[in-house]
């Protein structure tokens, strides 16, 4: 395997500038990574061939001097988003076969950038889990394995497929979506960083929809830096989506290293939760020690509401999905279940065509939303998130960031805490918060669990400052100098 | 709230998915934890509190209703489990 494959995204830009390596060069590492790796099931499609068709258009620019952001770097693209005439399947058999005729708003700015798509990556079934082991097309997984330990771990989810691929070094970056945790909690499983930045941030136009009012789109890489890179080439206003903001895209990826000093970072109370293990608190605590030696004040502050947070996510994210998913009928893409008339067909179609988990949700989504029901849970659900948004936006009158952990443990074994609902949801007890309240959040790997895994630490940023996540992550990076390679990736580097 | 078969059986079909009946009775159990999980926002004081439907950070920007695009369908009935000349073909719907 190819040292090229173990460069950062920033890197690899400089490299093809500097004509240190060819497009192909770094597109075919690639390529042979992803064959080496196939063990993770992290691909659902691979598209080796558009990849190499889009280098020829890159090498042609960069000989130009007319290259784009991204111009001439493999990245992968999760298989939430619509890519044209390409299988886009959210890992579910309800859209067997479905190719799109339009391509999704973010990955169209990121083939003009110069990108090349290696493929599309597995995910939790229609974005629906923690541990991408809801996927129809199979189980992701880690690139990491618990010390002394052959059974595999999950690389988390639902961007579980884009995290293992960007952790693995078959990709130098890739998009994610993030609706509860799904960017956030998989980069800390697989010790990379995962922005999702303010909702609003990124277009939605072309992926598939999960919860309208939480989904946005972000990014993976291997640093900080890489992430702002990446981000840049995917953010923008776009008139297809009424709500993606008409802000113009800082410079994200200039001002990474800026420094913390003088900063206030908090530490929120209620997010030492019950049973957390210590060496999640110490890490919390190394984090803010870090900070705190280059020169940023770390302040207590309270989130009243955090432990409602769940529980509001877990009625309106359902409830959100149960009316996007009906769309999935069996008439115009997808798979078909003929029955006796149409009403059957509608039920066998969907009945066979979903998972469990998806059913589970749509399920709940229809009985919040039904009539007599509707007050008590939607309703109340939906002032419960007027009161979890309140609480950050308090608690930003006294600090310019949040540190917490990013999830409450580190990854865990696939095929656990699958047999209850709850107990798979409290893995996004940290990030959900921030998701009710449309706020930017990085993860950036921080350490090592005692069982060998990475631990990630989130940043949390007002709406519209990705730039002190950036910089508070970029401090985090540099003091934890998080270079631990998973198990198997050490001899190639 | 603790949801009974017949319930299920009810939403099941608002949702228009088949749940077989050996499924119903687990199903339920299955939701009927989730619900009880998610009562707890009872203990929330929210009263006068506006209820948020949608982050928005900034106003939306207008646009022209305009049409910008169409007349495709050969492209978008390429997807569909049977088309027929640009149309859908469905299930036979008035007897």
């Amino acid at each position: 395997m190819s040292e090229l494959t173990y460069l950062t995204l920033t890197q690899a830009r400089a490299g093809l500038l500097a004509k240190e390596f060819s497009v192909d060069e770094l597109l075919e590492a690639h390529i042979s990574a992803l064959a080496a790796h196939r063990d993770l099931n992290a691909f659902i499609t691979e598209t080796a061939d558009l990849a190499r068709q889009q280098a020829k258009t890159a090498a042609s620019r960069l000989q130009r001097g007319e290259a784009g952001l991204l111009e001439g770097l493999p990245i992968a693209i999760k298989d939430l988003f619509c890519t044209t005439d390409v299988l886009t399947t959210a890992a579910s058999h309800i859209l067997d076969g479905f190719k799109p005729p339009y391509e999704s708003s973010v990955t169209r700015k990121l083939w003009g950038e110069g990108a090349l798509c290696l493929g599309k990556t597995n995910l939790d079934e229609f974005a629906m889990g923690s541990a991408n082991v809801t996927s129809y097309y199979g189980p992701v997984r880690s690139p990491w394995t618990a010390v002394g330990d052959n059974v595999a771990v999950v690389p988390g989810g639902s961007s579980g497929g884009s995290a293992a691929a960007v952790a693995a070094r078959i990709a130098l970056a890739a998009t994610g979506t993030d609706t509860g945790g799904s960017i956030r909690q998989p980069a800390a499983f697989c010790g990379i960083t995962g922005i999702k930045p303010t909702y609003g941030r990124c277009s939605r136009f072309g992926v598939i929809a999960f919860a309208s009012s939480l989904d946005q789109p972000g990014a993976f890489g291997r640093s900080v830096e890489d992430c702002a890179l990446f981000l840049e080439a995917m953010a923008g206003y776009d008139p297809n989506d009424s709500t993606s903001a008409d802000l113009p895209v800082p410079d994200w990826k200039s001002e990474v290293g800026g420094g913390v000093k003088g900063m206030r970072i908090g530490l929120p109370r209620e997010y030492r939760v019950d049973g957390m293990p210590s060496e999640i608190e110490q890490i919390w605590q190394q984090g803010a020690s870090w900070l705190k030696a280059q020169g940023a004040e770390i302040v207590e502050i309270s989130l009243p509401h955090t432990k409602y947070a769940l529980p509001t996510y877990y009625i309106i994210a359902p409830a959100e999905a149960s009316s996007n998913l009906a769309r999935y009928d069996g008439m115009r893409f997808g798979l078909r279940v003929p029955g006796k008339n149409l009403a059957e067909t509608y039920m066998k179609t969907r009945g066979e065509g979903f998972g469990a988990e998806v059913r589970r949700r749509i399920m709940i989504g229809t009985y919040v939303l039904s009539a007599g029901y509707y007050d008590a849970y939607y309703l109340k659900a939906q002032k419960v998130r007027r009161r979890i948004a309140d609480d950050f936006t308090q608690a930003f009158e006294h600090c310019d960031a949040i540190l917490t952990p990013t999830a409450p443990s580190a990854a865990f074994r696939v095929g656990d805490k699958m047999d209850d609902p709850v107990a798979m949801y409290l893995n996004d007890v940290f990030t959900v918060p921030s998701s009710l309240a449309g706020l930017p959040g990085i993860s950036v790997p921080a350490g090592l669990s005692a069982s060998g895994l990475p631990l990630g630490l989130q940043v949390i940023g007002r709406p519209w400052d990705e730039m002190t996540c950036f910089k508070v992550g970029r401090a985090i990076e540099q003091a934890a100098d998080f270079t631990t390679l998973p198990y198997g990736l050490e001899a190639a580097a | 709230m603790s949801l009974d078969r017949s319930t299920v059986a009810r939403i099941a079909n608002l949702a228009r998915i088949d749940v077989p009946d050996d499924q119903q009775e687990p199903l339920a159990r299955e939701l009927s934890n989730l619900l009880l999980w998610v009562e707890q926002l009872r203990e929330v004081d929210t009263d006068g509190v506006e209820p948020l439907r949608m982050i928005m950070p900034l106003p939306p920007r207008w646009r022209e209703d305009s049409v910008t695009d169409g007349g495709h369908a050969d492209v978008v009935t390429a997807n569909a489990p049977a088309a027929l000349d640009g149309f859908f073909v469905v299930p036979k719907v008035v007897e």
